[in-house]
């Protein structure tokens, strides 16, 4: 970890006067983080997947994760909302703070995590024996919510935000596998809405997608921000310098780099940055 | 290749052996098929002329007295049907799902094994243990005692059916749902099982197609009645055993019920697994 | 208020509707699907303990003598298993010895030679044999099959191998190979399928390798498959043969029904399981009973050892049948 450059998120995009709910007690008053990731360390049985990242998130920005295949992006991104604990012999070392609580007390949910912070898989996984409308609202409704109005404003407010109302309005009643790729995505991100996170992460959410479709996440990844902390986990360095403001490079569970994109992506202060950047490896 | 010589005459004996083989092969698979053609063809043929309205309303006539029906063994028979179902359904399903879902590597080889000894144990075995376990304690064969009989030979089978659908759920929807903050027994059951609901449905009405047709395990549990069952803590009679009885009967009248009762008994089992047929046929599409 | 408060306010309001995660739920919903996976471990105690405790009364008083002797006289009170032993051995044999190679033969033709279009006809139809309930293929057995090998079949034989002491003797109809033919049909459909699962886990680099040599379709199948799948399909075979074993109605129905050890197959035989079906219900003596519950027991102890081996010759193959499945 010779090379370890901590950059501090600065204050970018945010115009809000209110960060989301919860401010950390211990950040700056101009800088609204929402995840302190600490000396984070996670263990698969023998093999450590993560090795002692320590970096924070900022709120309301689009930080991207980018290295090599197998380098633990996707497990990194899993311990922000405790979805790598599915995995059977599991371990972590270290903390992670959402807006100042600490997500690993012993004290806290894993249910009640992955309720403030949703998460975007690689490839869309709309649940087939749903409808469109069922998809969105399955969150709402599988932890308790009945008011068929309050899902109803739902349904549509989150099908509006991922941009795929207009698309699919006559056809709430059809089967969400029905959709093409690109939509299948985005009513998955309007599923991972509908129960209001604080954060979505989204793990490699256009590798599956032709351009177009990719575009059009891109685009709504952009508008989200206003809104949501979005942390994605990417392999195209394009993509990347498009849409984040942040970037953090891991190589072999470590975390080489983490600074502005802009920063990384012209100036990286490590060889190894650089060489992934420029596609040398990976 | 040890004949690989080259010469044309052993070129020639090459291919004379692989159309024997392909019609020898071929051949076996007619005979194997043969006694499924053979049964459906006697049955026909002896049984449809006794299959009519009578036959589903009657009650058995007494010996020597022509025509009666099976109505009795026919309501017994879904009767039973039922006690197995409210056995073996939820032990099977849920327990499928535990080896599935949750058992470790260890566990869940120890049940799965287990579960494939009970496949292989011959149901009359079953007969035999609840004899033991019910009819003496209670001094009484009874439909109860016949419908756990059927409902402890479904357990095992239904239960490995599950297991092998509810695995091929992808692994996707269940990490949507709990990132959704979903707790886990609700992702199971909405969405999991859900996703995997033809699969289990499928093993379901094939176990009931199986136990439907058992005889063996009624034969001192359910024991048969000749009237109508009016307790289920009473003897009760069931299609294939009475069947059973009347093939094995001197009388000419009471066999030929029993080839009508067959010709029933066949037609509902083999309804079933063309329903399954045809449902295992959306679910290639829908799971993978 | 400015966009961004209504969100947050929106925003507790979405989380206050939420029901808080039950770590009951989740809880009770593990312990209740272990307790129905565990109900299998205790079927099989619950199974062996019954069988042992309702035999407990012949044990003792037979004691091995049970499975040596072949008295059985439940007025005298003699109780020997040997005939139903060897009635259950050798109509199992005979099945045997017609069921595999016809159902290993299907098996190879349905997944090596068939043409492709008549594959999955013929696979249903195998299934829809297996499907045919004991009983009726009994019923079949008695009405159809028996006057048919009486009348045809069993004289040739007789005519032409009366020399060999298995085809001698008056031809009564049910008799032990009648017995031996009814079971064959019966797990003529377990063993094919068996085999067909076996022979389609062959990897295809197995054959590809052998068309590569230039060999015929059925050189490809000896050489490669058949050899590569041996193991797996003697564990089929052993499987049919734990199935043959405790066969019961469609036995009882066509074999004769006589505790009898006889060198002819036209006499008639006895199985274990037969013996059970018959006299269960009057048995009226306690030792009677309990002499059925031992043959049970037998019953029960032999085919638990016949599946074990079938399984584990079977694992191999299957594991990796298995494995690609998880893959996919």
């Amino acid at each position: 970890m010779d090379n370890l450059v901590m950059a501090t998120p600065e204050q970018s995009v945010t115009e809000r006067a209110e960060g989301p709910a919860e401010p950390s007690a211990n950040s700056e008053p101009a800088l609204k983080l929402t995840f302190e990731v600490k000396n984070l360390s996670v263990w698969y049985g023998e093999k450590r997947a993560i090795d002692d990242v320590t970096f924070n998130i900022a709120s309301n920005a689009v930080t991207a994760i980018i290295g090599p295949s197998g380098c633990g992006k996707s497990t990194f991104l899993r311990a922000l909302n405790r979805m790598h604990e599915l995995v059977p012999k599991t371990r972590m070392e270290g903390t992670v703070l959402l807006h100042g609580e600490d997500l690993y007390s012993k004290t806290v949910d894993p249910a009640i995590v992955r309720r403030r912070v949703g998460m975007v898989f690689q490839k869309s996984n709309p649940f087939p024996t749903m409808t469109i409308g069922e998809n969105v609202i399955v969150g709402l409704r599988l932890n308790g919510v009945r008011n068929q109005k309050f899902l109803n404003e739902r349904l549509e407010k989150s099908l509006r935000m991922s941009a795929l109302w207009d698309e699919v309005k006559d056809d709430l009643h059809k089967p969400g596998t029905s959709l093409s790729g690109g939509q299948q995505q985005r009513l998955c991100i309007a599923r991972a809405l509908a129960v209001e996170p604080e954060v979505i992460l989204m793990d490699e959410p256009c590798s599956a997608l032709d351009p177009i479709a990719t575009a059009k996440i891109e685009e709504l990844i952009s508008e989200l921000k206003a809104q949501y902390t979005i942390v994605t986990v990417t392999h195209n360095m394009q993509q990347a310098g498009r849409i984040s403001d942040y970037t953090a490079f891991l190589y072999l569970g470590r975390l080489i780099e983490f600074g502005q994109t802009t920063t990384i992506f012209t100036n990286p202060s490590d060889r190894q940055t650089e060489d992934y950047i420029t596609g040398r490896f990976g | 290749m040890r004949k690989s010589s080259g010469r044309a005459d052993n070129h020639d004996w090459r291919k004379i052996k692989n159309a024997l083989a392909s019609t020898g092969t071929f051949v076996s698979a007619v005979l194997v098929i043969a006694p499924l053609g053979l049964v459906f063809f006697h049955l026909l043929v002896n049984g449809a002329s006794s299959v009519n309205w009578d036959f589903f309303t009657h009650l058995p006539k007494p010996v020597g007295e022509a025509g009666g029906g099976m109505a009795n063994a026919i309501v017994g028979s879904l009767e039973l049907l039922a006690i197995a179902g409210v056995i073996g359904i939820p032990v099977g399903v849920l327990g499928g799902v535990y080896l599935a879902e949750y058992g470790s590597a260890r566990i869940n080889s120890i049940v799965r094994f287990l579960a494939d000894v009970l496949n292989g144990i011959p149901s009359i075995t079953w007969g035999v243990v609840v004899y033991g376990l019910v009819v003496l304690r209670f001094k009484s064969f009874s439909a109860y005692a016949g419908g756990l009989a059927l409902g402890l030979i479904m357990i095992p089978l239904i239960l490995r059916t599950t297991e092998e659908v509810v695995l091929l759920v992808p692994n996707g929807y269940r990490e949507a749902a709990l990132a959704l903050g979903v707790s886990r027994w609700k992702t199971i059951v909405h969405i999991v099982m859900k996703t995997a609901s033809k699969g289990i449905i499928t093993g379901i009405l094939l176990a009931l197609a199986r136990v439907g047709g058992e005889t063996a395990p009624l034969l001192f549990t359910a024991f048969g009645n000749r009237f109508w069952n009016h307790s289920l803590s009473q003897p009760i009679a069931a299609l294939p055993l009475q069947i059973f009885t009347y093939a094995i009967s001197p009388y000419d009248d009471w066999h030929r019920q029993a080839w009508a009762g067959a010709l029933v008994l066949v037609t509902g089992v083999f309804c079933v697994n063309v329903l399954v047929r045809i449902l295992t046929r959306g679910r290639a599409a829908s799971v993978v | 208020m400015s966009l961004a408060a209504q969100v947050l306010i929106e925003e507790r309001f979405v989380r206050e509707r939420m029901a808080p995660p039950s770590r009951f739920g989740d809880k009770a919903f593990q312990w209740l699907t272990m307790a129905m996976a565990m109900a299998v471990v205790v079927l099989v105690i619950l199974t062996g303990w019954q069988l042992w405790r309702g035999s407990s009364l012949t044990v003792e008083k037979f004691g091995f003598h049970f499975l040596a002797t072949s008295t059985w006289d439940p007025v005298a009170e003699q109780f020997g298993a040997l005939p139903f032993i060897y009635g259950t051995l050798v109509s199992s044999l005979i099945a045997l010895l017609i069921a595999v190679p016809l159902s290993i033969a299907t098996a190879v033709y349905l997944t090596e030679l068939a043409p492709l279009w008549i594959r999955q006809p013929l696979v249903s139809l195998t299934e829809m044999l297996a499907a045919i309930p004991s009983v009726i293929l009994g019923l079949w057995g008695i009405f159809v099959m028996v006057p048919w090998l009486r009348d045809y079949p069993f004289p040739f034989l007789k005519h032409y191998f009366g020399w060999i002491p298995l085809f001698t003797g008056p031809i009564y109809g049910p008799c032990m190979f009648a017995g031996g033919i009814i079971i064959a049909i019966m797990i003529l459909p377990i063993i094919t399928s068996v085999s067909r699962e076996i022979l389609r886990s062959v990897p295809d680099l197995q054959r590809e390798a052998a068309y590569g040599l230039g060999a015929t379709r059925w050189e490809v199948t000896r050489i490669a498959v058949l050899s590569y799948a041996r193991k797996g399909l003697f564990g089929a075979v052993i499987l049919g043969l734990g199935r043959a074993l405790g066969e019961t109605m469609a036995v009882t129905m066509v074999i004769g029904n006589t505790p009898q050890i006889a060198a002819s197959l036209f006499k008639p035989g006895y199985t274990l399981a037969s013996v059970i079906a018959n006299e269960f219900t009057e048995a009226t003596t306690d030792i009677y009973l309990g002499a059925l519950f031992e043959i049970g027991l037998v019953l029960f102890g032999v085919t638990i050892l016949v599946n074990l081996v079938a399984q584990f010759l079977l694992k191999t193959m299957t594991t990796t049948t298995s494995a690609t499945r998880a893959v996919q």
